[in-house]
């Protein structure tokens, strides 16, 4: 196993993807969104609890490659208990981490959420595994619009 | 056994691109030809040599140039009749490739063939180019889509398939070969029921031509359509065959120059099959390429040899396969092409390519175009090799051993 594979699947993305965080689906969630790449098949499902702008649980649950549940469980992790903001602007940072050869806006965040995220920085040294990683953030993305609309990366 | 390793071996010099390394050092193993094949040295000299030499267009030319292309192009034309074992060159009609093929029959049949209501017989096997050139039609003419389903070992169900014909069954459209599973369908039994009871019968051959030779009269095809790439031939070319009249009854796909009679303002004539599908410039030195890598396989290579060493090679790779913890692998029915899709509940088939690209291996994951039979499969996607002659034992070898540590890495 070369060196790029083992930065790609560290440990910490084995381990959500054997054992997700915040897995299954709210009884009554006030979002919900649906994501889906069709040309490679990952679907992901996000139900949330939002109060005050802020977001008090989120599940999700869906067929996928373990990047992409890895990033989902992952991104469930990071975003339970913040503001509708705050999701955004970790969206942002994370959709730039991946796509941009010298992403900026990661390293600005707070240490244990830079952290968490940085896992995936090597994802972007595999082009056509970086919507894997990307889907469930735009899936969160449109839960947060209240878009009915299925998320996709192509 | 040896003795066909050792042909195989020698075949790979004339495909140059089989010698490349892959960005990490490992050498190339393609085992992706079911998407496409590469090309031998015969068919890339014949592409360079029509441009350097005879590069003129076809059928409108006096000059000599012209002449010659034309010649060269009908000489194709003849070349794939005969590989197809067709009545007459005038049924070859030349295209883009399987899907353009298809959707230019459904163009036609919609206008002069379906009613509302009608059924569409198709297996749950179908490339997506055989289903939704189809649902274009129901867009316009409420037609129905009837999958026959398959065996759980990738095999079509016999009896099944035939309790779906009705009196409404309008068409059947089968793959000859899954590109999916590699398994094969009963197409001479089905073309016999199809001509008993005057349904027309539509054959995707697309993975079938480069695995087994056709005989589309004993098929009792009315319309068979492949893909020159998949033939070791170009990209940009492919074949419908048309059994006459259907180039009578159809109407043109497409209006442009080479397709006509005579043109006026107020309408025009057409020209007769198979000129009048072959609207504007068609693919030349495609096409006269296609003739080569025909010429090629026929003639250097051979249906006996590709036929034994192929199914030794698959018959290796399922032993090899099977031997890998936790997978599993479909379209184990026989007959079968070289093709092996698998699966396992613990490697999603992303991860699965990834690793295997970054050991050289060249493999498909995904649906590969064909959703509706992943679905019957309950799998989201699979990992697919196809394997073609130029592949060795020992690639296969290291596909098996790549397997291994990837299974064993995620369990």
């Amino acid at each position: 196993m070369n060196t790029q594979l083992k930065q790609l699947y560290q440990e910490i993305i084995l381990d959500h993807n054997r054992y997700p965080r915040n897995y299954g689906r709210l009884e009554n969630p006030t979002h919900q969104a649906r994501g889906h790449n069709p040309l490679c098949g990952d679907q992901i499902e996000l139900t949330l609890q939002i109060r005050d702008n802020v977001i008090e649980d989120i599940r999700f649950e869906g067929k996928s490659c373990s990047i992409c549940k890895a990033s989902a469980s992952v991104m469930t992790t990071v975003v339970k208990g913040t503001s509708l903001e705050e999701a955004e602007t970790l969206f942002e940072a994370f959709h730039e981490l991946l796509t941009h050869e010298e992403p900026t806006k990661v390293s600005s965040l707070a240490a244990e959420w830079r952290d968490k995220l940085s896992v995936f920085s090597t994802v972007r040294l595999f082009p056509v595994r970086v919507k894997c990683a990307t889907l469930p953030w735009h899936t969160l993305h449109n839960a947060l619009k209240n878009s009915t609309q299925v998320a996709s990366t192509e | 056994m040896k003795d066909l390793v050792q042909r195989a071996e020698r075949l790979r010099a004339d495909f140059p691109l089989l010698h490349q390394r892959h960005p990490s050092g490992s050498p190339l193993i393609y085992l992706d030809n079911a998407a496409t094949t590469h090309k031998p040295r015969a068919v890339l000299q014949t592409l360079e040599r029509f441009y350097t030499t005879t590069n003129a267009n076809i059928h409108r030319g006096l000059h000599w140039l012209s002449q010659e292309a034309t010649r060269l192009y009908e000489e194709a034309r003849e070349v794939v009749a005969q590989f197809l074992q067709a009545a007459s060159p005038q049924e070859i009609v030349f295209v883009k490739g399987t899907t353009e093929g298809i959707n230019l029959i459904a163009h036609g049949l919609r206008q002069v063939h379906f009613q509302p209501g009608d059924e569409l017989l198709l297996t749950a096997a179908e490339h997506h180019a055989n289903i939704v050139p189809w649902h274009l039609i129901a867009r316009d003419i409420p037609v129905r889509l009837r999958p026959a389903p398959l065996r759980s070992d990738g095999g079509l169900d016999w009896e099944a398939f035939q309790q779906q014909i009705t009196p409404r069954t309008r068409l059947i459209a089968i793959t000859a070969m899954s590109n999916a599973l590699g398994t094969e369908m009963p197409v001479s039994a089905i073309g016999a029921l199809a001509r008993q009871r005057d349904i027309p019968f539509l054959v995707d051959a697309a993975q079938f031509a480069p695995h087994k030779p056709i005989n589309v009269q004993e098929w009792c095809a009315d319309f068979v359509v492949f893909s020159g790439h998949k033939l070791y031939g170009p990209t940009g070319i492919g074949v419908v065959y048309m059994r006459h009249p259907w180039g009578e009854t159809l109407p043109p796909y497409q209006g442009g120059g080479d397709m006509i009679v005579e043109v006026r303002w107020d309408s025009s004539t057409y020209a007769k099959p198979p000129q009048k599908f072959e609207a504007g410039t068609p693919p030349i030195a495609e096409a006269i390429a296609l003739a080569e890598s025909i010429r090629y396989l026929t003639q250097k290579v051979g249906w006996d040899f590709i036929q034994a060493y192929e199914q030794y090679l698959t018959d290796y790779a399922q032993a090899r396969i099977e031997e890998v913890p936790g997978l599993q692998l479909f379209g184990t029915a026989r007959p079968k092409g070289a093709i092996w899709s698998f699966y396992s509940e613990a490697v999603h088939p992303h991860d699965m390519a990834t690793f295997l690209d970054q050991a050289g291996i060249a493999a498909r994951a995904g649906h590969h175009c064909a959703q509706p039979l992943m679905e019957a499969l309950q799998v989201p996607a699979t990992t697919r090799a196809s394997l073609a002659f130029y592949n060795l034992p020992s690639e296969i070898d290291s596909l098996a051993q790549s397997l291994h540590q990837i299974v064993h890495f995620f369990v």
